[in-house]
This record gives structure tokens, C-alpha cells and sequence, in this order.
């Protein structure tokens, strides 16, 4: 398991423990946290995962690739460390990762 | 178990997308009374899409696709009661009643039956090696299915025919997909996209054939062909029916609630009995050009949160623009708004080859956007869809024109 860290948008913070493999959308969703619909399930379709990576992770995360960034460049509160969750899978490398997400 | 309740309990028939949905929505809305959640099925709410996409041909198990981890249900005190057949419901007593005789009371009631695979009872179709595909029990057993067949038929050619046909050729099947109609996709999708559709999938060497009528299914115990209406046999290993679906609505209609193909409700998600919902799959809901059935999760989510919000006495939901996706080789399709006939489509694709979207228009009214691979233009389409603005075909059509322009306001 490894550990994320999700703000949620009332301020609240959730460290949950996700099953490496899946993505850090399902951690938040498995577990109903606040703010991420992923009403796509996963498939980069609909932009209602949207995260902010904790600056000093986002070159461990990586930048989204360019359908990703289609998608992004239309959500709202969108930053430079801005990503869809869905497309973030967890490994231990990213034990720690802190995401907060943005107001819908 | 408490004798007395200070609020009546929430009952959800159906524990898929749609009822899972409404079990979670209640909860964040601040909902405290008891919620039961009944299913058919063996298994909690899960992700449906999948199990014609990546799921049917990955490794992954079950427990993948859920969408709440087990422990869940038992945290939010939701009672999520699996393989529970609901036999009636008594609207004047506020009772539903399962299989085996128990009752359960409702102060309030969530239909969210969802639908079933539509039957194809041709000559044949009792025999082995033909499946349908609509739960995890289905997908399993076609998953298996897959891992032995050489040659793969899909009767029908929607979306889920044609997203399991992707699914097939990927693996190195000989795939060939019959549809009755002169077209894909005639329900769902504009001709513009079923054409593009067909061409992926003939450049891709699935035998597709328009115009095919299925009259028989062949074989001793185990399917071995398939006869069309010109007498042409066809051979074949495995036989996948997706014909489209049947709104379970019986025990609505038993009922005495209105039902016209699937439960009849407002916009709200109400239907005229001020106890009762019906949300997702089975729910006929009024759009601007009549009542529609829609089959996506993005229906089932957006009627499960009107109905949390009634049930709480919040502020209903902004209501968004219908959306649906669909993933085939490397395509993903991407739609909103409803398809309707008589729209002028405005097609916008640099050159004949990747991206493709067409913009479907009323006057100066976008009423529908079909992106594939165009991810951009799917998110523009829907932002002009839900802000009412005004476009002009010239502008849509033109490559060059940043379609996020057209989004500001004059």
C-alpha cells in the first residue's frame, strides 16, 4: 500500500493507503473523498478528477500528456501543477504524494 | 435493530451505477436515516463501462472495477443486501416486499433497476457460444469465452457491439460484426461519426456488414455459424448478441406508475408518486424534443444527486449538458448533448485522416458535439452546449479558429 495525501476542497486532509496499480483518482473516489466525481471511471473523458500536485512532487508525477492537457486546458481553477488523477498511477515511488483538490 | 426511526429509511432497488450512486450522494448530502441498498447481483456497485472496454480483455479482477472499497457500506451505515430480488411494492402500505416474503418499509423509494440485455430468440439462440453482455457475471463468462474462440460474431453494431469488437481484433480474433441496419449506431450517434466508426474499423479488418439480417443461429450444442436473411452462412466460434436493452420497469408498472419503455419521471427525477424515484438506466426523463432513455453513468450520477438533494431538502444540482464516451482501438469518443434528427452537422477534421469532431446545429444552437480523439473540442462543445452560446458553422469548421475564443463573452 502507499500512503496519499488528499486536501480536500473544505480543507480537510485524508491520508489514505492505495493499492499501487490503481490511480490516485480511485484512492479518493474508493474511499469518498470529497471533490473528485470521476464520472468517467477513469478514462480521461471528463475532467471531474482534477487535482493540484504539491509542487515539490510534480517531477516525480510528470507533466499530462497531450489529451490529458486538452482536457485540462478547459477545467476550471487549473494551475501549472495541474493533472487529472485518473492518468496518475500510484507506485511506491509516490509514497507521501500530496494532491489537493480544487473547488468544482 | 431500533424500534423507533426519527427518519423513515431511504430504500434503493438496484445497487449499480445509478443506486450505488444515490446510497453515496445521500450520505454526503448529510442524509442520517437508515439506507437500505438492495441488489440482484453477487456484487456491490461497480464500474459498468469497463467490461467492454479494458476491463474484458486485461487481468483485472472484479474487486478493480468497484466503486467503493467493501468497507465502505459498513462506515456509512449503508446496508448493501447482494443477490436480494425485490418481488413487489406496495405504494399505499409504503412496503417493498422480497423474495422469500420479508417487507421492508419506506419513507422514501429509489428505483434504479436499470436495464436488461434485448433478446434475440431466433432459431438457435438457446445454443452454446452465444452470449450477451450487461454484468459481471456476463463479462465473465464472455471473458473466458474470448480466450478459446478463433472467430468472433457480433450481432448489432452499437456501441457495445462495436467496443467488444474492438476488444476481439485487439487480441488477434477474426472479428465480424453484423448490423441489420444500413449504418451503425442508427439510435445513438450521427451518420457523419457512424461512417467514420465503420471506416476504423474495416481499416482495421473486421468483416463489417451493413444491411445483415441474422435469421438463425447453426450448430448441434455449441454455435458454429450464423445464417442471414440472403442465405449466406457465416462460421463462426462465438456469437455476441448486443442488440440494445429493455428498461426493467416491471415492478414499477406492477406498481401502477406510469412507464413508457422504462419509469416515467420529471426532470427531477420524480415520478408521480411524491415516495418515489427513478433514476439511471430505467428512468425516461423529459428533454426539450420529448422523453428520452439514456444508457451512461453520467444520467445515473446526475439523477442519483437530484434525488439525494430532494430527499435532504438541499438545493438541487446545476443540471449539465448529457455526455457519453466510448473507447475502440485508439480511438475515444467523446459526445454531448442529445443526437436528434434535422440538425445541419458542421464537420471539423484537418484533412481525411485523426481527429474528427462534428458539431451538430440548430439555427445558431449547438445541440450536439462527437469529438473523436478531439478532446479539446469535446470540452468546447459542451462548455457552448451548457452556456447557451450562439456559434456560427464557418467559425466550428475551421481549424485554425481556438475554439476556447468562441467561449469568451462578446
Amino acid at each position: 500500500m502507499t500512503k496519499i495525501i488528499y486536501h480536500d476542497p473544505q480543507g480537510k486532509t485524508h491520508d489514505i493507503d492505495v493499492k499501487p496499480g490503481q490511480s490516485v483518482m480511485e484512492g479518493a473516489v474508493r474511499h469518498a473523498i470529497p471533490g473528485i466525481d470521476a464520472d468517467c471511471g477513469g478514462a480521461c473523458a471528463c475532467a471531474t478528477c482534477h487535482v493540484h500536485i504539491k509542487p515539490d512532487w510534480w517531477d516525480k508525477v510528470g507533466a499530462p500528456n497531450p489529451m490529458e492537457q486538452s482536457m485540462l486546458d478547459f477545467a476550471d481553477n487549473v494551475t501549472e501543477h495541474s493533472r487529472l488523477s485518473c492518468q496518475i498511477t500510484v507506485s511506491e515511488a509516490l509514497e507521501g504524494l500530496e494532491v489537493t483538490i480544487p473547488e468544482a | 435493530m431500533s424500534k423507533h426511526t426519527l427518519v423513515s429509511p431511504v430504500v434503493i432497488i438496484g445497487a449499480g451505477h445509478a443506486g450505488g450512486a444515490a446510497a453515496f450522494e445521500l450520505r454526503r448530502a448529510g442524509f442520517a436515516g437508515p439506507v437500505v441498498l438492495l441488489g440482484a447481483e453477487a456484487h456491490g456497485p461497480y464500474q459498468r463501462p469497463p467490461l467492454s472496454k479494458a476491463w474484458l480483455k486485461g487481468d483485472a479482477s472484479p474487486e478493480d472495477i468497484w466503486l467503493r472499497d467493501q468497507a465502505w457500506y459498513a462506515e456509512a451505515d449503508v446496508e448493501l443486501r447482494l443477490k436480494t430480488q425485490v418481488v413487489a411494492i406496495d405504494r399505499q402500505e409504503q412496503v417493498v416486499t422480497l423474495e422469500g416474503g420479508e417487507a421492508l418499509p419506506y419513507g422514501q423509494l429509489i428505483l434504479a433497476t436499470g436495464v436488461r440485455s434485448r433478446p434475440l430468440p431466433l432459431p438457435g439462440h438457446a445454443l452454446a457460444g452465444i452470449y450477451q453482455l450487461r454484468d459481471l457475471s456476463d463479462a465473465e463468462a464472455l471473458k473466458a469465452a474470448l480466450a478459446q474462440a478463433e472467430t468472433v460474431t457480433l450481432v448489432g453494431g452499437g456501441y457495445i457491439g462495436l467496443e467488444v469488437a474492438a476488444v476481439a481484433r485487439s487480441q488477434g480474433k477474426a472479428v465480424r460484426v453484423l448490423e441489420a441496419d444500413n449504418r451503425l449506431m442508427r439510435r445513438t450517434a450521427s451518420a457523419e461519426l457512424a461512417a467514420h466508426m465503420a471506416r476504423v474499423h474495416s481499416q482495421r479488418d473486421v468483416d463489417l456488414r451493413l444491411g445483415a439480417q441474422v435469421v438463425s443461429f447453426d450448430g448441434t450444442d455449441h454455435v458454429e455459424g450464423v445464417t442471414l436473411a440472403n442465405g449466406e452462412t457465416l462460421p463462426t466460434d462465438l456469437v455476441i448478441v448486443a442488440v440494445g436493452a429493455v428498461a426493467n420497469d416491471d415492478l414499477a408498472r406492477d406498481a401502477g406508475l406510469a412507464c413508457d419503455q422504462g419509469v416515467v419521471v420529471d426532470a427531477q427525477a420524480r415520478t408521480e408518486d411524491p415516495h418515489i424515484f427513478a433514476i439511471g438506466d430505467v428512468a425516461v426523463r423529459p428533454f426539450d424534443t420529448g422523453p428520452v432513455r439514456l444508457e451512461s453513468v453520467h444520467n445515473a450520477l446526475e439523477q442519483a444527486k437530484q434525488v439525494a438533494a430532494h430527499i435532504t431538502g438541499r438545493p438541487l444540482p446545476r443540471l449539465s449538458a448529457p455526455w457519453f464516451w466510448s473507447d475502440q482501438y485508439d480511438q475515444k469518443i467523446q459526445i454531448a448533448g442529445l443526437m436528434r434528427p434535422g440538425l445541419r452537422p458542421v464537420v471539423r477534421q484537418d484533412g481525411q485522416q485523426g481527429p474528427l469532431s462534428v458539431f451538430h446545429l440548430a439555427g445558431q444552437q449547438l445541440v450536439c458535439v462527437e469529438a473523436v480523439n478531439a478532446p479539446a473540442d469535446y470540452m468546447a462543445g459542451k462548455l457552448m452546449l451548457e452556456k447557451g452560446v450562439p456559434v456560427r458553422a464557418d467559425q466550428l469548421a475551421d481549424v485554425g479558429q481556438d475554439l476556447r475564443t468562441l467561449l469568451q463573452p462578446a
